[in-house]
């Protein structure tokens, strides 16, 4: 995977992970000719669309839109699973997340997927290997607070 | 706000996420931006220490203003100084932050390296989980060259928790793919491929990725993987879907790890252990029985999840292209898919059949959903899916279905989308020029195509209209007579009008017999168009005028009148000004014989791959691919038909003859022969030097085309019996003028005879005539016979002369010999003379059914179980000459890795040795 992004109906980008070494402008630039992309479609539309020389693969939840860049011979279907593990891994988390928990707690967004993701390939699939290890950080978090 | 969930609350960074939220315009959001800034500022500069929880709170709110969109120059130092925070959260906000924001500041890498440094071996999982995570995040090569000598050991070792094992694979995989000189596996390779055997499926499920890159790149490095990675697919796709836990997604096993089982399996051929082989065709057998199976459960997940494995062994499949039941059953499927209600599938299946259409096992069978492509191609509502239709249509065409392929992209380009249109219309282009049975028709597809879609035909396609029909005499009438219907229009395109102004200019002649194309009226319709067309387009009119006045010199007066005007003579562009001038000039000084030879009938363009193909291969995109399958794809054909059986080859391609060439005294293996057009575009020659192009191609083969240009084909058979050979040549005359006073004569080098039997002076168009040469060889040589054509084409005397490729190996006999047999001789010839050695570069693939049907084409025994090393070839044989027999043996060393060979030759003869290892050096 090239990049994941998360983006509001309204185009606002509320997370980007970049698996390549791109520059702050060419980000941008993608980032936003790709949600204009996006938006455009109509709901009953494919997930998948080439792009460049991309493969994209959205989907959207609620008022989020999850966006994957994959490379010519990943596979479509289980890169569309990878966004689902991932918003259960939200939703889980945060209790059925809405777009709100994103923007308050980016940071968790970026550690869950950290998790999740590492590289742009999938780490660990488990769901409740990554919530334990996201709980592990927390919890150590609130024992250090405690020591002091 | 929502209450903020688990994990340390940072109050102040909550309300100012708030207050941006409430900004009311663009400006108020900067304003309060600002002012954070400025604030943020000050706190790291002031004289107080700040405690570890504000410098986080800060640094993450830079992080949170920097993801707004907004540049972001300082902080990085105290995001830094976190990283050796004892406290966790403050690391990975600082981790984070340098994730996320690190730029190339030397300074900085060298502390941000030191932090991970200590981070790494601090031996508690969690500290060294982030310093990894941060390493795969920014991938620098700072970071790499600090740090890949030391993750492959973490990755490796006994006492490595999994968690850490999988984040240091993924690490390591991010550096190699930044920087690969870096990253060496070297001693780690083998227990880096055995962690496909971990028992914690998140390790192998890390590791994979890893292996995929690692293999793809090194494949027989990591060849062992291979095995390996079947009997873990196998183990998952047998396995119930209760049996691995949590690796179960909604009721698929381990739906990730088995894509990226198939995904890595593809770096590879087919295993060629049987057992292996037997149990992952088994694996993607079960595969494709689940698929008909009922569904677990009714969530698009699961299906998801079942039909990712599904399209994975599907791409293993054709990526092995060798079990034709595999293929047609993944056919099947797709063609199930094709109408399925879900789009993502529909498009999927499309796209995957796209491949399986270039594999000749299963292109018939693709073929047979045509009409569900076109109709998707109609009614598909999302132009993505249309476009993958397209792409299918493209690459299922052949002679058989391409009038209707093209005649529904027509219809279809009337309505595209303009994102897709020049492309569509390169893809039309293509499909007719190659399989063009009558021009008329590719002609007619072409101004169909500049009538529908004018703005997207590029220079290409139009050029390469007019360079067919100025190379085919037979059709040059019709396009004469549809460019002037076309022209007609009231409103035509300015494409229309180039190709117009270009055909009449040169054809008009052939239509101006009926008075509703006289010369006159032909001109006026031209003109007509002038004033409405850019300067290049009149450029090219102007030169069609000064045409149209030799060809019918009564319009010479009108045209002078229009070149005479100020609007010509005194134009304000250089260029036609300058035509104008000229071309008046030229009109009333020069002499009818003069205008004649000036502005004669332009010659026929030389052959070569044709521009628009180029230009579609420069776009990228499925279909440019496909077309070169297809061309491998006929050559395949040639040479399972080329021993003479009945079946004929069609061969129409622009490149090659018409389709109605056999005639006169044509073998029924003349129509296959000719398909070999594909594999090397004739040279062009009407020029007196010999060429030898086609030489160096028969040294390993008997049979094919020896030579083509625009006039002429000549196809090729032999056979040799001891010293003797006999050869078969079919000239081909490719246009529909006859050859007169045709004559070929051979001179032989002395140590050859020949014997030729002499042909009628007269070949008529699109005939064929054959003639048979007989060989005999006296005693061993280097220089092959010549052979010398000459005839006149319309009044033009050709002269074409060509290498015979008659060389010393046609005339070996096969020895086969047991191992000690040859080691013996071998050493027998042991004299530095009677030993040629090359050592030389690979200019092909090093593919081994490639090499030995090659080293058989020699004429040679091929030894097997001789040479120790199983990769060597050696070979034994006897050259038959009436004077000698000289034995020979034969030792070919490929170097895959180096792509490199050696190649060692010994024989009786030291000339033999040296002329069969040159000729053979050429060939690999």
């Amino acid at each position: 995977m090239q990049f994941m992004l998360l983006f509001s109906r309204q185009g606002k980008l509320r997370l980007q992970k970049w698996y390549v070494p791109l520059s702050d402008k060419e980000r941008k630039k993608i980032s936003r000719d790709l949600v204009q992309t996006i938006l455009a479609r109509k709901p009953k539309m494919c997930s998948f669309l080439e792009w460049r020389d991309l493969k994209i693969v959205y989907k959207r939840y609620a008022s989020l839109y999850f966006c994957c860049a994959v490379e010519d011979q990943d596979n479509e279907l289980i890169t569309l699973e990878i966004i689902h593990r991932y918003v259960e891994l939200l939703d889980k988390y945060f209790g059925s997340v809405c777009e709100l928990d994103i923007i308050f707690n980016f940071e968790k967004a970026y550690f869950i997927l950290d998790e999740f993701l590492l590289g742009g390939e999938a780490q660990e699939t488990s769901k409740k290997n990554v919530l334990k290890a996201i709980e592990q950080a927390d919890l150590l978090q609130e024992v250090y607070e405690l020591v002091l | 706000m929502p209450a903020v969930s688990k994990g340390d609350g940072m109050r102040g960074l909550a309300v100012f996420i708030s207050d941006i939220r409430n900004c009311k315009s663009k400006e108020a959001e900067i304003k309060r931006i600002n002012k954070e800034l400025a604030n943020i500022r000050s706190k790291f500069k002031g004289d107080k220490a700040l405690d570890g929880y504000s410098k986080k709170k800060y640094v993450c709110k830079l992080l949170f203003i920097f993801l707004l969109g907004h540049d972001i120059d300082f902080g990085h130092m105290e995001a830094v100084n976190l990283l050796s925070s004892n406290k966790y959260t403050e690391k990975q906000i600082g981790y984070l932050f340098i994730s996320v924001l690190v730029n190339s500041n030397s300074e900085l890498i060298r502390l941000i390296n030191n932090a991970i440094k200590n981070d790494l071996s601090s031996r508690n999982p969690t500290f060294m989980c982030l310093a990894l995570h941060c390493i795969a995040n920014v991938g620098s090569r700072e970071m790499a060259e600090a740090f890949a000598g030391e993750i492959p050991r973490i990755l490796v070792a006994g006492d490595t928790m999994d968690s850490v094992k999988q984040s240091a694979a993924l690490c390591l995989l991010r550096l190699y793919k930044a920087s690969p000189d870096l990253v060496l596996m070297g001693e780690w390779t083998s227990r880096v491929v055995h962690l496909l055997n971990d028992q914690h499926m998140g390790v192998v499920t890390a590791a994979i990725s890893l292996i995929t890159c690692l293999s793809s790149k090194n494949p027989d490095e990591f060849k062992t993987c291979v095995s390996l990675a079947v009997s873990r697919l196998s183990r998952i796709v047998s396995s119930a879907s209760t049996d691995l836990q949590d690796y179960t997604y909604y009721f698929v096993p381990a739906p990730w790890l088995s894509c990226k089982l198939l995904r890595l399996l593809q770096c590879y051929p087919p295993p060629e252990d049987g057992a292996v082989k037997g149990r992952l065709v088994e694996c993607l057998e079960t595969i494709l029985n689940k698929a008909q199976e009922p569904p677990k459960s009714k969530k698009v997940q699961h299906s998801n999840a079942k039909n990712a494995i599904l399209f994975e062994a599907i791409s293993l499949i054709i990526h092995y292209d060798s079990e034709p039941n595999l293929l047609v059953r993944a056919c099947n499927q797709l063609g199930q898919f094709l109408q399925h209600r879900e789009t993502n599938l529909r498009y999927l299946a499309l796209e995957s059949m796209c491949t399986l259409a270039s594999s000749e096992f299963s292109h018939e069978a693709v073929k047979t959903h045509i009409e569900t492509v076109i109709n998707a191609l109609k009614t598909e509502r999302d132009v993505s899916v249309r476009q993958r239709a397209a792409d299918l249509l493209y690459a299922m065409c052949d002679r058989s279905n391409a009038k209707q392929i093209v005649a529904e992209m027509l219809s279809y380009l009337e309505t595209a989308d303009y994102s897709i249109r020049e492309e569509m219309v390169l893809k039309v282009a293509i499909l007719a020029e190659k399989y063009a049975v009558d021009y008329s028709w590719y002609v007619d597809t072409i101004l169909n195509l500049i009538r529908i879609a004018g703005d997207y035909v590029s220079e290409e396609v139009w050029y390469r209209v007019i360079q067919i029909v100025i190379n085919r005499d037979d059709v040059q009438g019709y396009a004469a007579k549809t460019v002037f219907e076309a022209l007609q229009a009231p409103a035509c395109h300015e494409n229309m009008v180039k190709v117009g102004g270009y055909i009449l200019g040169e054809f008009g002649n052939l239509i101006a017999g009926d008075p509703r194309s006289s010369p006159l009226v032909q001109f006026n319709l031209l003109h007509s168009k002038f004033h409405l067309c850019s300067v290049p387009t009149r450029a090219l009119l102007l030169s069609a005028y000064i045409k149209f006045i030799n060809l019918f010199p009564e319009t010479k007066a009108t045209i002078q009148e229009v070149l005479r005007s100020d609007s010509q003579i005194r134009n304000s562009d250089v260029e036609l000004q300058q035509r104008a001038v000229e071309y008046l000039k030229l009109s009333s000084i020069a002499s009818t014989d003069v205008l004649a030879t000036v502005l004669e009938e332009m010659p026929p363009f030389p052959e070569r791959e044709s521009s628009i193909l180029a230009k579609l291969k420069k776009k990228k995109g499925p279909g440019a691919v496909s077309v070169e399958l297809e061309d491998g794809k006929e050559r395949g054909d040639y040479l399972s038909h080329s021993n003479g059986s009945s079946t004929p080859s069609p061969s129409a391609d622009l490149l090659g003859l018409r389709s109605t060439a056999p005639a006169s005294g044509a073998t029924p293996s003349a129509g296959s022969l000719l398909v070999d057009v594909f594999s090397e575009a004739g040279p062009s020659a009407t020029s007196a030097g010999v060429n030898d192009d086609g030489f160096l191609r028969f040294v390993c083969k008997n049979n094919g085309v020896l030579f083509e240009n625009q006039l002429l084909q000549i196809g090729i058979k032999s056979e040799y019996r001891q010293n003797l050979g006999r050869m078969y040549l079919f000239y081909g005359n490719k246009t529909s003028v006859q050859f007169v006073s045709f004559n070929t004569t051979v001179s032989c080098p002395g140590e050859l005879q020949s014997h030729i039997l002499q042909l009628e002076p007269l070949v008529e168009g699109g005939a064929q005539v054959q003639q048979v040469i007989n060989i005999e060889c006296l005693t061993d040589f280097i220089d092959a016979p010549l052979l010398n054509i000459k005839f006149r084409y319309g009044g033009a005397l050709q002269n074409i002369s060509l290498k015979l490729p008659v060389t010393i190996n046609k005339f070996f006999q096969p020895t086969e010999m047991a191992a000690a047999d040859f080691f013996q001789r071998w050493k027998q010839l042991s004299q530095p003379q009677q030993e040629a050695q090359k050592i030389f570069k690979a200019s092909h693939g090093m593919d081994t059914e490639v090499l030995k049907a090659k080293l058989l084409g020699l004429g040679t025994a091929l030894l097997e179980n001789v040479d120790p090393n199983p990769e060597n070839y050696v070979c034994a044989g006897v050259i038959q000459t009436k004077a000698q027999q000289v034995g020979c043996l034969l030792r070919l060393e490929p170097n895959a890795q180096a792509q490199m060979y050696r190649l060692t030759l010994r024989s009786s003869k030291d000339t033999v040795s040296q002329r069969v290892c040159d000729l053979l050096a050429e060939q690999f």
